[in-house]
């Protein structure tokens, strides 16, 4: 089994393919740029890298897995538009995978709680709160916009360590260390492991494709967990009425 | 003379609030135009939301894409150019298109060709007329442009005129708001001008002093504005249909003006008008009789080439393909990009 994965939510842009044979599953490219180019001008010249350097028939994936959200929306739709392009040519299914479920697997194995956190602007962040249990990644708390201090509040009500990645990290090392987290053990994931990575997204979507969680192509659609600025103070407006 | 093989292009185009894809034979022939409209979504707001209309395009591409092929009958394999529209445009709903084309175009091993959101508005032309050829001249009025351009050869174009401040599908939409006919004004305000007075309310007919085909329309937006509330502070009634009626002559006048000015000018013979604003009646009829007067053939498409498609963006990109214009997989939106820019 092969899978494509891609993902573009947020500040890196990654793409990798995965494989599986006879229950061993590898990893057998990923490119990952954090830089400031567009996730549109570079994400297909990476694909386009990986197909030349892998020799990889595009033909012969079986589904292309997607950071499907939350994250920027434009990275989002940037990448779920390259995989409902990729599908429809090609005929394969696309697997969802949330973004934060695919940073948190980055962590594979680790004792602590695992809390990816990125930036969502307007004094929040996007996060969850995982761990590995029998060697799955499970999730204490789905996927969520909330403030930081309100993450912090569910983190110790855990009272286990901790350990932060993701983008939002240099926003809110600070305030974590110094505040929100202070007294409790924490930790920041190093440099290989603390941004969005496709192989962790590849890696998810081979298990969500063998559960059967695919949709087509035209059927995927990112979720933003956020409705539009206009559609919330509209709503706001509404209710003020 | 060797006979040139069909050339099918794909087309896509999510510039703004409509999500569209088309099969084009020959820049010509338009074998499938699909087009969904988001425009019930985005008059709740009262105008286009950037971040609805993108949200939109993602959710609908792939179906009207499908729809656009089965319509036509082909299958991808049988495609030989992928097109999209990659400016000017919100750059949200542009890169929704250009993802898209650009991950089909690649796994499909076709070439990729970006298409100029305007050019595609003037090749609108070539589907409702076959015997036109540049050059000419071409009148672009929508809600996003108002351009006067010499059309010198296929995908060879010169600005000769252009806005300085509102674009006057622009003027319709905020007039429109004001005298509480809604959105999208263009159309609202076209029909109910049939039962106005053009000549009740003097509003005035902006130039630009140092440009004779420059356009502004921020003025007479304004004066509209203006008139109303001085009725409303005087506590007279104002008629919706001639304010209306009045305004669209206003702009009318101007770009009918402007637009024979360059056929003298330019020695033109013949005159094309494109874009949404395009579909207008009285600006239709008013330029029929100019061109009548000036001796010149007057094209325009009819109104489903006139407001954003697909179609006119395969019949663009045949000639790029025939000029051999190929895109690379970091096609990026241009939001901004000029006409003419390769």
């Amino acid at each position: 089994m092969r899978i494509l994965a891609l993902d573009s939510s947020g500040l890196a842009a990654s793409v990798a393919v995965v494989e599986e044979d006879m229950g061993e599953a590898v990893t057998v490219a990923e490119y990952t740029v954090n830089y400031k180019k567009t996730h549109s001008q570079t994400l297909l010249p990476m694909l386009d890298e990986i197909v030349k350097m892998t020799e990889l028939d595009l033909d012969e994936i079986d589904g292309i897995g997607v950071a499907a959200g939350p994250g920027s929306f434009t990275g989002l739709r940037i990448g779920s538009a390259t995989a409902k392009g990729l599908g429809l040519a090609l005929g394969k299914p696309l697997i969802s995978v949330p973004t934060l479920e695919g940073l948190a697997c980055n962590l594979w194995g680790t004792e602590r709680i695992v809390c990816p956190i990125m930036d969502a602007r307007r004094g929040q962040v996007y996060t969850g709160i995982y761990e590995f249990r029998q060697g799955r990644l499970a999730a204490l708390e789905n996927q969520m916009a909330v403030s930081i201090e309100e993450l912090g509040e569910k983190l110790k009500s855990y009272g286990r360590p901790v350990v932060f990645l993701g983008d939002g990290v240099p926003v809110h090392r600070q305030a974590l260390l110094e505040r929100i987290m202070k007294d409790c053990d924490i930790a920041f994931a190093p440099a290989n492991m603390n941004r969005q990575r496709a192989s962790s997204v590849g890696s998810l979507a081979l298990r969500y494709y063998k559960e059967g969680r695919t949709e087509t192509a035209a059927e995927h659609k990112p979720d933003y967990l956020r409705v539009s600025q206009a559609e919330r103070e509209r709503a706001e407006r509404i209710q003020n009425q | 003379m060797e006979e040139r093989k069909d050339v099918l292009i794909l087309a896509i185009e999510s510039s703004c609030d409509e999500t569209a894809a088309a099969v084009v034979k020959n820049g010509r022939e338009v074998l499938s135009n699909i087009i969904f409209s988001q425009i019930g979504l985005h008059t709740l707001y009262g105008g286009v939301v950037p971040e609805i209309a993108s949200r939109k395009h993602i959710e609908k591409i792939n179906q009207v894409i499908l729809t656009a092929l089965s319509e036509a009958g082909v299958t991808l394999k049988e495609i030989d150019a992928i097109s999209v529209t990659y400016g000017p445009g919100l750059v949200g709903a542009l890169l929704v298109g250009v993802a898209e084309a650009k991950a089909i175009a690649y796994a499909a091993h076709k070439p990729l060709i970006g298409v100029h959101h305007i050019e595609g508005h003037i090749a609108a032309n070539y589907i409702a007329h076959q015997e036109l050829e540049p050059p000419f001249l071409c009148l672009v009025v929508s809600g996003g442009h108002t351009h006067l351009v010499q059309a010198e050869d296929y995908g060879r174009f010169r600005i000769i005129g252009r806005t300085r401040d509102d674009a006057a599908g622009e003027a319709f939409d905020k007039v429109a708001r004001a005298i509480g006919l809604g959105y999208p004004g263009g159309p609202k305000i076209d029909k109910v001008s049939k039962e106005g007075d053009p000549e009740a309310v003097s509003f005035p007919r902006a130039h630009v002093g140092d440009s004779p085909y420059d356009f502004s329309f921020s003025g007479v937006k304004s004066a509209v504005l203006n008139y109303i509330n001085g009725c409303q502070m005087k506590g007279e009634s104002w008629k919706q249909a001639d304010v209306a009626a009045s305004f669209q002559k206003a702009v009318i006048d101007v770009l009918v003006e402007n637009a024979m000015r360059a056929v003298r000018e330019y020695k033109a013979d013949k005159f094309a008008i494109a874009g949404g604003v395009a579909a207008n009646s009285a600006l239709r009829s008013a330029m029929k009789e100019a061109c009548e007067e000036q001796g010149v053939t007057l094209y325009f498409p009819p109104p489903v080439y006139c407001t954003d498609n697909a179609a006119m963006i395969g019949a663009a990109a045949y000639y790029e393909y025939l000029n051999g214009t190929r895109h690379g997989w970091d096609l990026n939106a241009v939001p901004n990009l000029k006409l003419g820019e390769r």
